[in-house]
């Protein structure tokens, strides 16, 4: 099948400065995201996330590279028409009701009257602002304007949606209303390729995902492998043992007046842990297994990273 | 027809500006006020009242066709409601043109409230309207076609203040160029001869469009004149207009 985005060797600078330096945003970014996967952007705040999407979108123009959406060049109108994009923190009219908004843009893809009608009312029931149809923008909220924008983003019923960080700026409520929405465009068989720094939103929703740090793709795959790849260790509760005596056996990560946290790997680790611990006459509090979240894995890729450079 | 509901799009957002009625409120308080003026003369009222009026009109004309084109075009690219737009199926010259429309049409509206206004005033003077002041408005929407032409495409580049900054700047020696011809004719070098001559024919005239004094003084006005300032405004909108895509067919969103 031919993927819904498929990006080949992407490289973007910018000039910034008074000496108008170049600065690489973006590495040789290759990426392909298949029809019907929900694909997560994972990246810290400045990895190039929005650069990317804006570059997928035919808004900014790759230094090299290219990049096809279900086989044809990103700029051509008519493969715009099967996609749906929510810009990052987007800015809307503010002179328009809600209403006149999603109608505006679904003129932009020539639809007839009485078929954009359906399809507004549609949306607004679906993001919950049907109440709200005939108020200024003006006067909505950032929570409120994020959801008319995910509405206007589905105007088309898109094949491909393009999100930038759709969750922020929402409360609760708001999150999970997004994240049933990602999940049910993928029960349709919808593609959908959303930017996050929020790894939650994205290990509950995303097939797969890509970690993107300083511009570069870090790692791709489904969440189960990353996570996997890299897990495992216990942290141990104990009383009664001194520090002087375990921290030549093994690694200590705090010590409160009786208390000692370590830190062991793997199953034999842990044995060695108890054992050690019978030995001494100490108390085993806890035993807690501490699996790595996307988080860590995020964390310790910047720091290697870091180390690269 | 994607331009239409663009075009459609920038005349609401821009008859929802209220800078826009700011305007048309001192406009069209000057001309009433011109009955006052016209008092101070005699036998010229209705003179003084076509004078004041018709260069309120183009003062104030000229000032909407410069503050809302720029903020029109400026304003969607530093809110980012731009993305928005491109993202979806509609190629960057049908965006650019649909403001222009609807540049347009809130000008033309605007204009023709200001000349009813002048009209009405006129009428409650001499007791007739005076027709023959269309001809003049006419002409003068012929160079707002270039100064919002102008207005878009700096905004497709530079900032809001810069771009008001050059646009006046291009309405300032629009009026003025007709003098370049004058002066090649009193430089003897041939450079500067060669260089008044490609001015003058780079830069707008928008001396063409100034029928006021003979309106003012009821001259006759040949057809080939009118004409002729019609086919120079616009193809010289449609020159700058396309340079504006150009540019803008290029731009950077980030």
């Amino acid at each position: 099948m031919i993927p819904a985005i498929e990006i080949k060797n992407l490289y973007k600078s910018f000039r910034s400065g008074f000496f108008l330096k170049k600065q690489l945003v973006l590495h040789n970014l290759s990426l392909q995201v298949q029809q019907g996967e929900a694909f997560g952007f994972l990246g810290p705040n400045g990895a190039g996330k929005t650069t990317t999407i804006r570059i997928i979108n035919g808004l900014s123009y790759p230094d090299q590279g290219e990049v096809f959406i279900f086989g044809k060049e990103n700029t051509n109108v008519g493969v715009k028409a099967r996609v749906g994009f929510l810009p990052e923190e987007p800015y809307f009219y503010h002179h328009l009701t809600g209403w006149e908004f999603l109608d505006f843009y679904s003129q932009l893809f020539g639809y007839s009257r009485r078929y954009r009608h359906k399809r507004i009312d549609f949306l607004l029931e679906l993001i919950g602002l049907q109440e709200y149809a005939d108020m200024q923008l003006r006067k909505y909220s950032r929570g409120m304007l994020q959801r008319i924008g995910l509405a206007q983003a589905l105007i088309n019923d898109p094949q491909l949606v393009i999100l930038d960080e759709p969750m922020s700026s929402l409360d609760p409520i708001g999150r999970r209303m997004v994240r049933d929405i990602i999940i049910d465009l993928g029960k349709r068989g919808k593609t959908v390729f959303f930017s996050s720094h929020i790894l939650s939103d994205v290990e509950m929703v995303c097939d797969r995902v890509a970690i993107i740090i300083g511009g570069r793709i870090i790692s791709v795959g489904k969440i189960g492998e990353l996570v996997k790849e890299k897990v495992d260790f216990h942290e141990i509760v104990l009383e009664g043992i001194s520090t002087d005596k375990l921290v030549p056996e093994f690694e200590v990560i705090s010590h409160e007046t009786n208390r000692t946290l370590i830190k062991v790997e793997g199953e034999e680790g842990i044995q060695r842990a108890l054992t050690f611990i019978k030995v001494h006459k100490g108390k085993v509090i806890s035993v807690n297994p501490q699996k790595k979240s996307l988080e860590d894995i995020f964390i310790d890729e910047i720091r290697k990273g870091g180390e690269r450079e | 027809m994607k331009v239409y509901p663009i075009a459609l799009n920038t005349f609401r957002e821009a008859i929802r500006d209220r800078i826009l009625y700011l305007l048309l409120f001192f406009a069209l308080l000057m001309i009433f006020t011109s009955r006052i003026a016209s008092l101070l003369t005699v036998g010229e009222e209705s003179k003084i009242i076509i004078d004041v009026g018709l260069s309120a009109i183009s003062f104030f004309g000229v000032l909407m066709a410069i503050l809302i084109g720029i903020t029109l075009v400026s304003r969607e690219i530093e809110k980012r409601t731009i993305y928005n737009i491109l993202s979806k199926p509609i190629r960057r010259y049908q965006f650019l043109l649909g403001k222009y429309g609807g540049l347009l049409l809130t000008i033309l509206i605007m204009d023709f409230i200001m000349t009813l206004g002048l009209l009405l005033t006129l009428y409650f003077k001499s007791g007739r309207f005076e027709l023959h002041l269309l001809l003049a408005m006419g002409l003068f929407f012929c160079e707002l076609f270039i100064i919002t032409a102008f207005a878009i495409f700096f905004s497709t580049f530079t900032t809001p203040i810069l771009s008001s900054i050059f646009t006046l700047a291009i309405y300032a020696v629009g009026h003025l160029s007709w003098n370049l011809l004058a002066l090649k004719e009193r430089i003897a070098s041939f450079w500067g001869k060669a260089l008044c001559f490609m001015l003058y024919y780079l830069l707008p005239n928008l001396e063409n469009f100034n029928i006021k004094n003979e309106v003012v003084h009821q001259l006759t006005i040949g057809w080939k004149t009118v004409l002729l300032a019609i086919g120079y405004g616009i193809s010289y909108s449609v020159v700058i207009i396309l340079l504006a895509t150009l540019i803008f067919q290029r731009r950077d969103f980030v």
